[in-house]
C-alpha cells in the first residue's frame, strides 16, 4: 500500500480500504454523520469515566476512610487503599467536569446535534464541514488538558468545577496542585471553542439549508431545540472564554482580576491584589447558567419528538412549545445571579434575580402540560424510547419542582450548598437528560446502523436504571432537608449530620446499582451494530425527513432522493390518511387541500 | 406490558410523597431526618416558607404524576380500542396554563420579599438608634475559624479583644450582630440550627446578625469549597445564657492574660 495507489483509490469504493481512505471516513472525517457517530462514542466512554469518579465520592460517604475493597490498593497504594481528602476534592471536581463538557454538552449538540440536524431538515451535509470536523478534534487537546489536569502528582484539580478564586487563582492555597488548575482552565477553554464552532454550524445550517418546503415552523422540536442551544452557546461562551483566561493570567502572570489586596494564603502574603473575586462568580455563571439550559433544551426536543411518535398523535401545542423554548433561552441569561444569592452579592440585587428565577419555572411548566396533552388520548406504545422519554417528563417535574425552593432567596439561604441542590440538578441532569439521551440512542440507532437494538434487553435496561436511580437520587433531597453540605470529604465529625451515614449508604448501593445496570446497555449497544435485527428505513413509523433516507444514510448527501416537505413532522392519526403516520415527504392525497400548519 | 409500566411510573408520587412524609413526620424510619432544631428568631419564617412551597409543588408533583400514570394507563394501545385523539393543541388550555402558574409563582415571588429584606437588609439598633456595632469579628482562614470578640470598648482591633479559636460563644436572646471577613479563599459561615449561611468572600467587609431563643452547643459548617481540609473546617456554636456567657468571658480574658509578655503585667 504505497503512497500512488492510496491516492488513485483514495475515494474508490471497489477497492480495498487504504490507509488515507480509512483516515478520511474514520478519523477526520466531514461527514456530518461521523462526526456525530465520533462525537457519540467518545461521550460514552467518557460517560464511563465519569460514573467510576462518581462511585468514588460515593464510596467515601458511605465507609469514609476505609479501604476501598479490590481496587484501592492499586489506586491509592500511598494512603494505604484510602481517599485521601485532596484526592476527594479532585474526584468531584473530575466528574462534574467530565460529565458536563465531555457529555452532556458534547452528546447533545455534538453528537446527536451533528446527526439528527442535516437528517431532519432535509439537507446533504452542514454548511461548514471542516470546521465540523474541527469542533470534534479540538475536543481532543481539552481531553489532553484534563487529563494531565486529573494526572498531575500527588492529586489533580481541585477547586469544583466552579473553579471559585483566589481558592484555584492563587497556587499557594491548593497545595501540591501545581499546574493542575491551569491545564484544567485551558482544557474547558477549548471545550469551549469546540463548542463555538458547533454552534455557528448549527444556526447557519439550521437558517439557510433546510429542505424545499421546510420552513422553520414545520421543523421538528428537536431541530428547534439544537437552533436555540446554538444561539445561547453563541452569546454566553464567549463571557467564559474571557474568564477563563483572566484567571490563567492571575495564576501565571500575576494579575490580579480575582484576587483582593491583602490575602495571607498559607502563611504567605500574596503580591498580586486589586481584585474581586464575585467578578469570576458572575462570569462564570453568566455562561454556565445558560449552560444549564443548553444542557436540557435538545434533550426536551428529543424526548417531544419521541413522545409525539409513539402516542401516534401530534404533539400539544407545538407553537406553544416553540415559544417555551425560546422563552427559557431569553429568561436563561437574566437569572444567573441565584447561583449568587448568598455571595455577598448585594441582596437587593438577589431579589431582582429571584424574580427572574421564579419566571424561568414557567415555560418548564408549559412544556410539562403540553407534553401531558400529547400523550393524553393517544394509542401508546411502550417502547423502549418511549419509556425513557416518559420517564424524562416524569423525573423533570421532580427536577423542575425543586428549583423553587432554592429559587426562593430565604429558603436558599439553608439549603444553598447542601444536597438539596445536588438532588435537583441531578434530577435535571441525569434523570433528565442522560435518560432523555439513552432514550434518543435506541430511537435513532436504526438510523444510525440500520439495525434495531434488542428491546427486551432495553427494557430491563430502562427498569433497573430508573429504580436504582430514583433509590440514589431522590433521597438525597432529604440529605439536603437536614443541611447536608456538598463537597465534604467527611461530612460526619459534626454533630448535625453524624447520623446520615445509613442513608448515604443506601445511597452509594444503589448508584453501584446504577452503574452496573449500564452494562446491559452497553452489551446490547455493541452487540446490535453487529448482531442487531435488520430493519427498514422507518421501523417506528415516523414521519420526519430522516426517516426518508436509507438506513444508514448514504454517504455523501445522505438522501437518494430530494426531499420535498409538505407539511409538520407530527401528523400521526391525521384523518387525511388511512396510515396513522403521515411522512412529512408524502404529498397529499388527490383532492384533498394541503393542511396548513396552523392552530384551531 | 402498559400495564406495568403505568404503575411503575405512578409509583413515583407513591413512593416520592411517602418518602417525605417519614422525613416530616417525628418517628419511623427516617427520624430526625428533617430540617434541624431551629434556635433562632428568624428561622421560622424560612421554615414555614419551605414548609409551604413544599405543600405547594407537592400538589402540582401529585397531579402531574398520577396524570402521566392515568393517560399511560388508559390511553395503552394494547388495550385502547379508541381512535387517537387527533388534535394539535388548545389555545384555552394553554391560557389557562401559562396564567395559574405564572400568577402561583409571582405570588411565590412577592409572598418571600419580606423574609429575605428583613433578614439581609434590616440591622439592628442600640436604644439610641445608632447601629449595633459587631460583637466579635470572624476570620475564615484555611481550615479554621478566628473569633475576636470586641471586648468593652466594643470597638474591634483594640487591645481589650479577646482572640479565640473556632469556638463562638453568644448570650442568649440577644441580637448579636457579628462581622464576617476571610484572609484566604472563599469560605461560608453556615449554621444549620440558626438559618444562617453566608459566603465568606476576602476582600469584602460583611455583617451577619441574629437572634438565638435557646440554650446548646451546635455546629459552625464551612459550606463553601476552601480546599483539601474543607471537610475538617468545624466551629461550635455555644449559647449560654447571659451569666453564663459572662462568665466564660471573664475566665477567657483571664486566660488570654496569663502570660509574662502581657503588656499590663509589663508595668
Amino acid at each position: 500500500m504505497d503512497n500512488s495507489s492510496a491516492v488513485s483509490h483514495g475515494h474508490g469504493h471497489g477497492g480495498g480500504m487504504t490507509l488515507s481512505h480509512f483516515i478520511s471516513t474514520y478519523v477526520f472525517s466531514k461527514d456530518h454523520k461521523m462526526i456525530g457517530l465520533q462525537f457519540l462514542f467518545t461521550t460514552l466512554l467518557w460517560f464511563v469515566v465519569g460514573g467510576l469518579l462518581a462511585l468514588g465520592i460515593r464510596w467515601q460517604l458511605a465507609y469514609p476512610w476505609s479501604d476501598m475493597p479490590v481496587i484501592g490498593g492499586r489506586l491509592f497504594s500511598a494512603e494505604g487503599g484510602q481517599i485521601s481528602p485532596e484526592f476527594y476534592t479532585t474526584l468531584f471536581t473530575m466528574h462534574a467536569t467530565v460529565m458536563i463538557f465531555f457529555v452532556i454538552i458534547p452528546v447533545l449538540a455534538g453528537a446527536f446535534g451533528n446527526y439528527l440536524i442535516p437528517l431532519m431538515i432535509g439537507a446533504d451535509d452542514m454548511a461548514f464541514p471542516t470546521l465540523n470536523m474541527l469542533s470534534y478534534w479540538f475536543m481532543w487537546p481539552a481531553f489532553v488538558c484534563i487529563g494531565i489536569s486529573f494526572l498531575t502528582p500527588p492529586y489533580g484539580a481541585g477547586g469544583g468545577w466552579t473553579s471559585y478564586p483566589p481558592l484555584s487563582g492563587v497556587r499557594a492555597a491548593a497545595p501540591g496542585s501545581q499546574m493542575a488548575q491551569t491545564w484544567w482552565l485551558l482544557g474547558v477553554t477549548l471545550v469551549g471553542i469546540s463548542s463555538m464552532m458547533g454552534s455557528v454550524n448549527y444556526m447557519t445550517t439550521i437558517i439557510q439549508m433546510r429542505a424545499p418546503g421546510l420552513s422553520m415552523f414545520r421543523l421538528p422540536l428537536t431541530i428547534w431545540a439544537m437552533f436555540i442551544t446554538a444561539v445561547l452557546q453563541a452569546f454566553a461562551l464567549p463571557v467564559l472564554t474571557a474568564g477563563g483566561f483572566m484567571q490563567i493570567l492571575d495564576r501565571m502572570l500575576g494579575t490580579g482580576f480575582f484576587i483582593p489586596e491583602g490575602l495571607i494564603v498559607n502563611n504567605a502574603e500574596m503580591m498580586s491584589g486589586g481584585g474581586q473575586p464575585l467578578l469570576w462568580q458572575h462570569l462564570f455563571w453568566f455562561y454556565s447558567h445558560p449552560a444549564v439550559y443548553i444542557m436540557i433544551l435538545p434533550a426536551m426536543g428529543m424526548v417531544s419528538d419521541i413522545l409525539s411518535c409513539f402516542a401516534r398523535k401530534p404533539i400539544f401545542g407545538y407553537k406553544p412549545m416553540v415559544y417555551s423554548i425560546s422563552g427559557i433561552a431569553g429568561l436563561g441569561f437574566i437569572v444567573w445571579g441565584h447561583h449568587m444569592f448568598v455571595s455577598g452579592m448585594n441582596p437587593m440585587l438577589g431579589m431582582t434575580f429571584m424574580v427572574s428565577t421564579m419566571m424561568i419555572a414557567l415555560p418548564s411548566a408549559v412544556k410539562v402540560f403540553n407534553w401531558l396533552g400529547t400523550i393524553w388520548g393517544g394509542k401508546i406504545e411502550f417502547t423502549t424510547p418511549m419509556l425513557f422519554s416518559l420517564s424524562f417528563v416524569s423525573m423533570f417535574v421532580i427536577g423542575g419542582l425543586s428549583g423553587i425552593f432554592m429559587a426562593a432567596t430565604p429558603v436558599d439561604i439553608f439549603i444553598h450548598d447542601t444536597y438539596y441542590i445536588v438532588a435537583h440538578f441531578h434530577y435535571v441532569l441525569f434523570c433528565g437528560t442522560a435518560m432523555a439521551v439513552l432514550g434518543a440512542i435506541y430511537f435513532w440507532f436504526p438510523k444510525m446502523f440500520g439495525r434495531a437494538m434488542n428491546e427486551t434487553a432495553g427494557k430491563w435496561h430502562f427498569f433497573l436504571t430508573f429504580i436504582f436511580m430514583n433509590g440514589t437520587f431522590y433521597l438525597m433531597h432529604i440529605l439536603g432537608a437536614v443541611g447536608f453540605p456538598r463537597r465534604l470529604a467527611d461530612p460526619y465529625h459534626y454533630e448535625t449530620f453524624k447520623h446520615l451515614l445509613p442513608m448515604n449508604r443506601f445511597i452509594t448501593w444503589c448508584a453501584i446499582g446504577m452503574v452496573a445496570s449500564q452494562v446491559i446497555f452497553a452489551a446490547n449497544f455493541f452487540y446490535s451494530i453487529f448482531k442487531g435485527q435488520r430493519v427498514g428505513r422507518n421501523p417506528w413509523r415516523c414521519n420526519s425527513l430522516e426517516w426518508f433516507a436509507p438506513s444508514p444514510p448514504v454517504g455523501h448527501g445522505n438522501f437518494d432522493a430530494q426531499p420535498i416537505v409538505y407539511r409538520g413532522p407530527y401528523e400521526y392519526g391525521s384523518p387525511e390518511v388511512d396510515t396513522d403516520h403521515y411522512p412529512q415527504t408524502q404529498p397529499p392525497p388527490e383532492g384533498v387541500e394541503p393542511s396548513d400548519d396552523g392552530h384551531h | 406490558m402498559g400495564r406495568f409500566w403505568s404503575l411503575l411510573f405512578l409509583m413515583v408520587p407513591v413512593l416520592g410523597v411517602a418518602v417525605f412524609v417519614f422525613a416530616v413526620v417525628p418517628g419511623g424510619i427516617f427520624d430526625n431526618h428533617w430540617l434541624p432544631e431551629d434556635i433562632s428568631q428568624h428561622g421560622k419564617v424560612i421554615d414555614d416558607l419551605f414548609m409551604f412551597i413544599l405543600y405547594l409543588t407537592g400538589v402540582i408533583f401529585i397531579g402531574t404524576g398520577i396524570l402521566l400514570f392515568w393517560f399511560c394507563w388508559k390511553y395503552d394501545a394494547e388495550k385502547n380500542p379508541e381512535p387517537v385523539k387527533f388534535t394539535h393543541g388548545s389555545h384555552t388550555l394553554e391560557i389557562v396554563w401559562s396564567i395559574l402558574p405564572a400568577a402561583t409563582l409571582l405570588f411565590i415571588a412577592i409572598f418571600q420579599m419580606d423574609a429575605w429584606a428583613e433578614n439581609k437588609m434590616a440591622y439592628p439598633t442600640k436604644e439610641d438608634g445608632s447601629k449595633k456595632p459587631p460583637l466579635a469579628l470572624i476570620t475564615g482562614r484555611q481550615f479554621e475559624w478566628r473569633i475576636q470578640y470586641a471586648g468593652p470598648d466594643e470597638k474591634i482591633g483594640t487591645e481589650d479583644d479577646l482572640h479565640i479559636v473556632n469556638d463562638l460563644h453568644l448570650p442568649v436572646n440577644d441580637k448579636v450582630v457579628l462581622r464576617i471577613q476571610s484572609i484566604d479563599v472563599l469560605h461560608s459561615f453556615f449554621l444549620p440550627n440558626v438559618r444562617i449561611k453566608q459566603d465568606v468572600v476576602p476582600g469584602m467587609q460583611q455583617h451577619i446578625w441574629f437572634q438565638t431563643k435557646k440554650t446548646g452547643t451546635y455546629d459552625i459548617v464551612c459550606a463553601e469549597l476552601c480546599g483539601w481540609g474543607h471537610y475538617k473546617m468545624r466551629g461550635r456554636l455555644i449559647v449560654e445564657s447571659e451569666e453564663d456567657f459572662e462568665a466564660w468571658y471573664a475566665s477567657a480574658v483571664q486566660e488570654q492574660n496569663r502570660t509574662s509578655l502581657n503588656t499590663d503585667s509589663d508595668d
